[in-house]
């Protein structure tokens, strides 16, 4: 469990791609090869990117701007200009999916954090059996989503799941309808996401914890400062780049994940569980529009971009390292 | 006598503040403890629902011993018409496939970068990492038209190809590669052996722990993914296990949760049976994806 390898320390020399092999003094290269060998051993890559990544990416910006379906073929696509984007502005589903999307992506994505955190905090302290402790909360980002997602349907069912009856059990005789619910269903998949990836952001905050230099919290308890100062000013700031870390990335998965809710409300009920990943995913898939789809995903994408670039400025200055 | 006394008392509060430091030691565990049963419910609620017979699921007042153990439902889903058999064979198949690939393509790629030279190495480099900010919601609907004019939709290798390159796996590898020594290549090179040579028998071999990482975390996410089989498979004979699972449920329309349950449950085990062989590699691998 030590072995575990974040650092944002060892990630940020990492990025600048130097091992400590370069750092020697310079020998000339030996450089026995011809100058097209290199280029031998990335044909594959070179192939793959191009196949299955430029070119769908080239294709999906262009589609934004053309009408097509499947019935059509290709021969029936129809360049449109700005009409899909136009419509998109006047598409209140739109705009009801990407608030719902900054519902679900901008309250669950800090919440799981915040639970992770205070998981990895509570087990880098000394305790018994905490190694399998620390396995267990990280079982459930081990299950798929349906094998997960089966379990939560009947935890969360209004009149006999297990959490209904928990909370009758407390004195509350009017629990949630979660998935029957429009004002429960999302909350409902909230509650479901923390408890799958809480475990997962703990492990990584253990690792950066580990790599806090001991001497600063030695220094600092020689200053005076008490546990909750030493939160303040050690503990938090040295964790600050792996949380934007996670904060950006989670947020970009669960921005563009559309599965969970395929699988466990179809987008209902009344469209209250209609994020923008799923309102792409029907517009595509069940509408066959995939012009108008392509148009969405272009307008998340730009929003998605926008936020991180936000978050990383937020984040410059704040961290221990930075 | 009394310099004895003395040097008992700093002792005593010694021994004194020991204790407390294992209550508290031991409180805390206890505390985790339960905090992690609470974690552990939806499992055991998964396995108990698993042995009961279809009704007795959504039964009150809960039980969470089934009674009578109902083993129908895994015979149903092993099988069964629609059988867990056919999924797990899909989903091995796949899994093995882009394991395989993944690391031959990536350890060659991770080796031109990051131990060979040539020009244009470090701006290629960049343009290869820019292609892991593309979104993978964008390439979605073209990917799938893209397989269908090909004519790779509703296979297996619509789910395998897609998956052959990744960023962060390549960059692992050259991070690998790039730090092991440069002496070892060229004195083979001297004594005569070839590019692929030295690759294949000297440097490759020297990434095994990279790569018997990166091989588990391709496995956790190929097994789980969900999105992959949905859009690009439509026949029930190519259905990988989480698509497979779906099935389970909802059977012409009716509900039936036991076999579903019972789905989830098998589904679950190989992942648990590589994270307990492996637990030490998968933690500090999963770990390593905070680099991505």
């Amino acid at each position: 469990m030590t072995a575990v390898q974040t650092s944002p320390g060892r990630a940020g020399k990492l990025l600048r791609g130097r091992s400590p092999s370069d750092h020697r003094p310079r020998k000339k290269l030996v450089e026995g090869y011809k100058w097209w060998i290199p280029w031998l051993f990335l044909v594959p890559t070179i192939v793959s990117v191009a196949a299955f990544l430029i070119v769908p990416l080239v294709a999906g910006l262009a589609i934004a701007f053309a009408g097509w379906n499947v019935v059509s073929g290709i021969e029936g696509i129809e360049w449109v200009g700005l009409a899909n984007f136009r419509e998109l502005l006047q598409d209140d589903m739109f705009w009801e999916s990407a608030l719902r999307t900054l519902f679900y992506a901008g309250v669950g994505t800090p919440l799981t954090i915040f639970v992770g955190m205070l998981l990895g905090l509570a087990l880098n302290r000394p305790m018994p059996f905490r190694g399998l402790l620390r396995a267990i909360f990280y079982l459930p980002s081990l299950a798929n989503i349906i094998a997960a997602g089966t379990v939560w349907l009947t935890l969360l069912n209004p009149q006999s799941g297990l959490i209904n009856q928990a909370l009758r059990a407390l004195g509350i005789d009017n629990p949630p309808g979660w998935f029957v619910s429009q004002d429960w269903a999302l909350p409902g998949i909230v509650l479901m996401s923390v408890w799958i990836s809480a475990g997962y952001v703990s492990l990584l905050v253990i690792a950066a914890l580990q790599d806090l230099p001991t001497e600063l919290y030695e220094s600092a308890k020689i200053d005076g400062a008490g546990a909750f100062r030493q939160f303040t000013t050690i503990t938090f700031p040295g964790l600050v780049p792996i949380l934007t870390f996670l904060l950006i990335t989670s947020f970009i998965g669960r921005s563009q994940g559309f599965g969970t809710i395929q699988f466990m409300t179809q987008g209902g009920p009344a469209d209250s569980t209609t994020v923008l990943s799923y309102y792409m995913y029907e517009v595509a898939f069940q509408q066959y529009r995939f012009g108008y789809s392509a148009a969405i995903a272009i307008m998340s994408m730009i929003a998605v971009l926008i936020l991180s670039i936000f978050l990383f400025r937020f984040q410059r200055g704040r961290g221990l390292y930075t | 006598m009394t310099a004895s006394t003395e040097l008992m008392a700093p002792r005593a509060g010694y021994l004194r503040r020991k204790r407390k430091e294992r209550l508290v030691w031991l409180l805390r565990g206890l505390v985790m403890s339960l905090l992690a049963i609470v974690f552990l419910v939806p499992f055991l609620w998964m396995i108990s629902s698993s042995l009961k017979q279809n009704l007795d699921i959504f039964e009150l007042p809960l039980r969470w011993i089934p009674d009578p153990v109902e083993w129908r439902n895994y015979i149903q889903v092993w099988t069964g018409e629609r059988s867990m058999l056919r999924y797990f064979g899909n989903s091995t198949i796949v899994v093995v496939a882009t394991i395989v690939g993944e690391l031959a393509v990536v350890s060659l790629a991770g080796y031109a970068f990051g131990r060979l030279r040539f020009k244009g190495q470090n701006a290629l480099f960049l343009v290869f990492l820019a292609t892991s900010m593309v979104p993978a919601q964008l390439l979605l609907v073209p990917r799938f038209m893209f397989f269908q004019q090909i004519g790779l939709y509703d296979t297996l290798w619509a789910l395998i190809l897609p998956g052959l390159s990744s960023v962060f796996a390549t960059f692992l590898l050259r991070q690998h590669f790039a730090s092991a020594p440069r002496e070892l290549g060229e004195a083979a090179r001297i004594d005569g052996a070839g590019e692929w040579r030295i690759f294949a028998r000297i440097y490759l071999p020297l990434a095994r722990p990279a790569l018997a990482a990166l091989a588990i975390l391709i496995f956790d996410s190929t097994w789980n993914d969900f999105e992959g089989p949905l859009i690009m498979i439509s026949s029930e004979e190519k259905y990988t296990v989480p698509l497979g699972l779906t099935r389970f449920m909802s059977d012409d329309g009716t509900v039936s949760m036991g076999p579903a349950m019972a789905g989830s449950v098998s589904s679950i085990i190989p992942v648990l049976i590589i994270f307990i062989v492996f637990q030490r590699h998968f933690m500090s691998s999963m770990a390593r994806v905070g680099l991505r």
